[in-house]
């Protein structure tokens, strides 16, 4: 059986693992690379690096880091962050990265996408949404520009055009929770994992292994993410997916 | 152990030069046929939609027949592995290898499709050279949409929406469904299985 993935995200500047709570307040929280190989010790299914700071402000090192994180790295590894041209995405792929995750380049050009998936297929696609609720009804705004700029877009509209463009996964953070520790939006989560054939990852409020439930059953999600709760080790890994297990969902055993 | 990548111009093959690498073979990018004439074994990898085995079928079909006349083991990794069988309905002008029995299909039934994420290896064969040693139900990383029917050629099988075969097998040519690159111990331990086998260690 298809087994719900957890997936470890480390937000990068500088080529060091910092946490923002809503973007904003950054607290160091380790390296990349010595992270990246404790999760997976831990049984993580996949690992997320974002370069939180890339569409603001210079790349920097960003290629010697993923190539170091990637370096000893055997389970799927997707990075993200600034990335705005096939050139971009290439140079990733070169260091190690399994899949590049879009977001305000996809926005700008969506034509990114299809070009990024024909080179390499749609797995190797992600397109992130960040998405906020709309106030009225039970509607989600995206924003771009690390979630400062409203992109005039509906979110389950722009995970259905993404999908129809060739991404093979979508990585859909609720900027309303992002840093809460509230729990995942369930409502955001499900209206778009309903409305497209492909991967849904929830990102943003994770803080008990409740809510990973929550956003499997209800909130219809194919996988999680979540940073700091993994990075100052308040749920661990391994921890997490039998607590999960025990309540009847499909998790990956590691031995 | 020279093990020949087969860079048809589609994908991201970093990640599994890495693998190989790491499981101790010395993995060249093969990006013109006459590569295969001095490789101990051949990797066949391959993403997205199999209309692009046909850049397999115009420059490496008879290079790679040739080679397995010579009996160097081969694996097919992902579209890798559905080309060896005799074609898909994602494509049914394109032909495949046919070393291996059966047509690919979509996946269908009750489930999302692509099939993404962690799943596991049911029915192993005992007597898989390939999957010697791997746990039952132990689980790998697939991101594909077609998938080859169950045969007598499965040595693995794996159910999403149906049962297909996730890791088939015959004399020394070896395909898998799923990524070994990323498939963590399990995708290691079956890389060493494969080199090992082009050593002539084990087959």
């Amino acid at each position: 059986m298809l087994t719900k993935r957890i997936i470890a995200c480390l937000d990068v500047r500088d080529g060091a693992v910092v946490k923002g709570v809503r973007f904003e307040q950054l607290a160091a929280a380790g390296d990349p690379a010595v992270l990246a190989r404790r999760y997976n010790d831990e049984g993580i299914d996949e690992v997320l690096l974002l370069d939180i700071t890339a569409t603001l402000e210079h790349r920097g090192a960003l290629l010697e880091t993923v190539r170091r994180t990637a370096a000893a790295l055997f389970i799927p590894f997707g990075v993200g962050g600034g990335v705005r041209s096939l050139d971009d995405a290439a140079a990733l792929f070169d260091a190690g990265a399994d899949k590049v995750s879009l977001n305000s380049a996809a926005l700008a050009t969506p034509e990114l996408i299809t070009a990024i998936a024909a080179r390499y297929g749609s797995q190797a696609v992600v397109v992130a949404i960040d998405a906020r609720k709309n106030g009225v009804g039970s509607r989600f705004a995206v924003f771009g520009r690390s979630g400062t700029e409203n992109a005039r877009r509906d979110a389950v509209e722009w995970a259905r055009e993404a999908t129809d463009r060739g991404a093979g996964e979508i990585l859909l953070t609720s900027i309303d929770r992002d840093g809460s520790r509230a729990g995942f939006d369930c409502a955001l989560t499900a209206a778009v994992a309903t409305a497209v054939s492909i991967p849904v990852i929830a990102s943003g409020g994770a803080g008990t292994a409740d809510h990973f439930a929550e956003v499997f059953t209800t909130g219809r999600a194919d996988a999680a993410l979540a940073a700091s709760i993994f990075h100052f080790g308040e749920i661990p890994v391994a921890a997490l997916k039998r607590d999960l297990a025990a309540r009847g969902l499909p998790m990956r055993e590691v031995a | 152990m020279n093990v020949a990548v087969i860079d048809y111009g589609i994908g991201n093959l970093a990640s599994v030069d890495k693998a190989l690498a790491f499981v101790g073979a010395t993995p060249t990018r093969a990006t013109a046929p006459a590569a295969l004439a001095s490789a101990d074994a051949i990797v066949i990898p391959g993403v997205g939609h199999f209309a692009a085995t046909q850049a397999l079928n115009r420059d490496w079909r008879q290079p790679i027949r040739q080679a397995l006349e010579r009996r160097v083991p081969m694996l097919g990794i992902c579209l890798g592995m559905q080309w060896l069988c005799a074609g898909s309905t994602e494509a049914p002008d394109v032909p495949g290898l046919g070393v291996i029995a059966g047509a690919c299909d979509r996946l269908s039934g009750d489930v999302k499709v692509p099939h993404v994420g962690w799943n596991s290896l049911d029915d192993i064969a005992p007597e898989s050279v390939l999957l010697r040693g791997l746990p039952l139900h132990g689980a790998a990383y697939f991101t594909h949409a077609y998938a080859v029917p169950v045969s007598g050629d499965a040595v693995a099988t794996t159910t999403h929406g149906r049962p297909f075969a996730s890791a088939v097998e015959r004399d020394r040519v070896f395909g898998v469904q799923w990524h070994p690159e990323k498939s963590g111990q399990v995708g290691l331990a079956i890389l060493t299985n494969f080199v090992a086998c082009a050593a002539e260690v084990t087959c």
